[in-house]
């Protein structure tokens, strides 16, 4: 419902951007999307101190599932961008640019946590190592976030400022309406993701149970 | 349809796609559940059947 709100507004009542023209409104779903990419995460982090700290299986499995859809959310982000760098800038990746170096960093750090978590047997040690490599790659969402702010970095545009949203108020109020949607939506895909997983694990547990 | 306008569409269309590949993939998942979960029900039962059978027949020995 509020993904089909979002992009009804998008495309029929939020006016286009005098600079960009048509091609600003990919701005609506890229930067919402990159923005649940940081809070899975974010959460996948959480939990993963969480299993640090009370040593329990199901912050673990929370913590996987959060990074799973991280990932998922991080290839739409670099995916929207491409398309959106290509046609504002003409290219479909620029190495000059240190927010999208920096993001494909976390990226592939997050994607190398799937390597990691399945070249160690199953039980608590994998569980942890999964939960401290998790901890370690949430120092780079600040970093990234802020790159553009603490690097003067031309080519990508900083549309959030100290002194608030460089956009129309229309603009903004439809850019939040598309946050909240992703958001919505990541966490209905966290739930399903791990309502299978459980299902699955005890369905597993009852099967050797009765063979 | 203009540049610009081609890009913004492929841009929509490659997040709509990954979420139903997404939706999907989970959907296959869930019906592999169902399945999986009704033949633990029919293991159960003749389980259950069998302890049946051989407590009567062990109550017929016995009688």
């Amino acid at each position: 419902m509020l993904v089909s709100a979002a992009v009804a507004l998008i495309f029929f009542w939020v006016p286009e951007d005098a600079d960009q023209g048509f091609s600003q409104k990919i701005f609506y779903f890229h930067v919402p999307i990159a923005l649940t990419a940081y809070a899975c995460f974010g959460w996948g982090a959480w939990k993963g101190l969480v299993h640090l700290w009370k040593r329990t299986p199901e912050a673990d499995l929370e913590s996987y599932v959060a990074i799973h859809l991280g990932v998922i959310f991080g290839v739409l982000t670099l995916i929207t961008g491409s398309i959106w760098a290509k046609a504002s800038w003409g290219v479909w990746w620029t190495w000059s640019s240190r927010q999208l170096v920096l993001f494909l960093v976390l990226f592939l750090f997050y994607s190398a946590y799937f390597m990691l978590r399945f070249s160690v047997e199953p039980g608590p040690p994998r569980a942890n190592i999964s939960a401290v490599y998790a901890l370690f790659g949430v120092v780079l969402i600040p970093v990234s976030f802020l790159a553009i702010r603490l690097a003067d970095d031309f080519i990508h545009p900083t549309v959030f400022r100290p002194s608030g949203p460089n956009m129309a108020g229309s603009m903004f109020f439809v850019f939040c309406l598309s946050w909240a949607a992703l958001l919505v939506l990541a966490a209905t895909l966290y739930g399903i993701e791990l309502t299978s997983k459980r299902l699955d694990a005890s369905v597993r547990e009852l099967r050797e149970a009765l063979e | 349809m203009t540049s610009a306008e081609k890009y913004v569409a492929a841009a929509y269309l490659v997040v709509f796609a990954v979420v139903l590949a997404y939706v999907l993939i989970m959907a296959l998942k869930l019906a592999r559940l169902q399945r999986e979960t009704a033949e633990l029900v029919a293991l159960a039962r003749r389980r259950r059947d069998e302890v049946a059978s051989q407590s009567h027949r062990e109550a017929a020995e016995v009688g």
